[in-house]
């Protein structure tokens, strides 16, 4: 009975770690900095420091304290005023069309660069749980 | 004294520097503004695409993926769009009445595509017909490959020429070490075909069956601007560089245009490209931008409705958020002005057939440039 206890729950963790594959975190942020390096580049620009007056920067940036709301602004796309850092931004962020993984993948290398660190690691099963 | 010239020396190697680090003509705000601006049509995020059934209905492509049908202002869904692969720079994107389409109704428009095996996408041309707010008879003509799951440099613009040549533009696919050059892949050329899809016997290399037939210039970044000049009936094309290094190139059949050969842009990170900006046998641009404006949309005003305008050349900012006035003599850009200053990205800009300039900005929709009574 011990055994068979012990069976349904070796096979329903492998089940649910299968459903959402954690990578390690360092092989996230390496995946998410080839996904900034494509997509948030041009905008956030290569150390994360914006532009000023248009793009808020990401480097040390008290936006991401919240990281749900930082999660959906990456996944839905953001448009309205926003306050980064005491200063006020008003350009849109369309969606990049980016999948779940990718977006955990750069979430963890947006907290965890340019002077950012971060004791959450971000995983597929966060983003997904982010609704509109 | 000896002091005083090296002085002098200094200073006029630092003002060398400084001249080096910027491409003139400055731009210059206008001494006085004749003009304003109508809203046509509002509330649209990204409006790459436009083009005219008539003047008071237009057809505007929104990136995400939406093609509206503009009425006196009215927009409206139009339904049938083919599968649209949104993602980062891609979507939905340029839209043009063919030459002959008060006989055949023909409109062409391209999209980012998922079509095909690969995983990922690629740019794709189709032709289509309007019958109210639908799309019917709607062909692939073109569909590049390989697919890629990159964000990056789609194109896409598309433009005609007097001889009954459609031309349109793929961006390099965010691999500008191996697409530019490359001849038998799909990114980062000028393509021509006839107006029903078919390739001319005569494009430049239709002679290897290996290379993609279809195209007419290579070595190009991402064109996100072209028209054919009003004269010469040639195909002028402008291409959003990297930082620094945005070029206006006059396309010639079977040139090599130089990226990433040549370059007068460096990376967004600051480390350089490649350390030369000419070299035999690769063209040089007409005129490049550096700084970089992040050019989209360009146009030619030809009408008597602005007429200080007639003849100049126009390019969205997507950078500055203004539209630019470039005045051009003998193939020099000499004289660069901004048009509505502070507008917002503005991300493609058309003369309407009543002769008017209307500029599709970010966030705002399509505006009409008037000239104050």
């Amino acid at each position: 009975m011990r055994l068979l206890y012990s069976f349904l729950i070796t096979a329903f963790s492998i089940t649910s770690f299968n459903i959402y594959q954690q990578k390690p975190l360092e092989q996230s942020i390496a995946d998410g900095k080839e996904i900034y390096n494509d997509f948030c580049i041009q905008c956030h620009m290569a150390k994360g420091e914006g532009v000023k007056g248009a793009r808020p920067p990401l480097a040390k940036s008290d936006y991401l304290n919240n990281i749900d709301q930082s999660i959906h602004a990456i996944k839905y796309g953001l448009r309205g005023p926003i306050k980064v850092n005491g200063v006020s931004y008003n350009s849109n962020m369309i969606n990049q069309g980016l999948d779940e993984e990718e977006i955990a993948d750069v979430m963890n290398y947006i907290l965890n660069s340019w002077g950012n660190s971060s004791t959450v690691i971000i995983t597929e099963e966060k983003v997904a749980s982010i609704k509109k | 004294m000896k002091k005083l010239s090296r002085l002098i020396y200094g200073f006029a190697l630092l003002s060398f520097s400084c001249d080096a680090q910027e491409n003139g003509p400055k731009i210059q705000s206008p001494s006085t503004i004749d003009y304003t601006y109508e809203v046509v049509t509002d509330s649209i995020d990204i409006p790459w695409g436009l083009t005219f059934l008539s003047n008071n209905e237009l057809l505007v492509t929104e990136k995400a993926g939406i093609l509206y049908r503009v009425v006196d202002g009215v927009k409206t869904e139009v339904q049938g769009l083919p599968p649209v692969y949104v993602r980062g720079q891609g979507g939905l994107l340029d839209i043009a009445i063919a030459p002959n389409y008060q006989e055949t109704g023909i409109i062409y428009f391209t999209t980012s595509s998922p079509l095909g095996e690969d995983k990922g996408g690629h740019t794709a041309l189709y032709s289509t017909q309007l019958e109210g707010n639908q799309l019917v008879n709607t062909k692939l003509l073109y569909k590049g490959d390989y697919n890629t799951k990159k964000g990056q440099h789609w194109g896409s613009r598309i433009s005609f020429d007097d001889q009954g040549y459609l031309y349109f533009s793929i961006g390099d696919r965010g691999n500008r070490e191996v697409n530019p050059q490359d001849l038998t892949r799909d990114g980062g050329k000028i393509y021509r075909l006839n107006l029903d899809g078919s390739i001319p016997t005569d494009n430049p290399f239709v002679d290897n069956d290996n290379n993609r037939k279809a195209i007419y210039s290579y070595g190009h970044r991402n064109p996100q601007g072209m028209i054919t000049h009003p004269e010469t009936g040639k195909i002028w094309v402008h291409e959003h560089g990297p930082r620094g290094g945005d070029e206006i190139n006059v396309i010639k059949a079977g040139k090599n245009y130089g990226w990433p050969i040549i370059t007068y842009g460096i990376n967004y990170s600051g480390t350089p490209i490649t350390d030369i900006t000419k070299k035999e046998g690769l063209e040089q641009p007409l005129y490049y931008w550096l700084p970089s404006i992040a050019p989209s949309g360009m146009t030619f005003s030809t009408s008597d409705i602005y007429p200080n305008w007639k003849g100049d050349l126009f390019v969205g900012s997507l950078k500055f958020e203004y539209l630019e006035r470039l005045e051009i003599k003998n193939n020099q850009v000499i004289k660069r002005e901004k048009v509505l200053d502070s507008i917002g990205r503005v991300r493609n800009v058309e003369e309407g057939p009543d002769g008017y300039l209307y500029v599709g900005v970010e966030g705002k929709g399509i505006l009409k440039i008037v000239p104050k009574a």
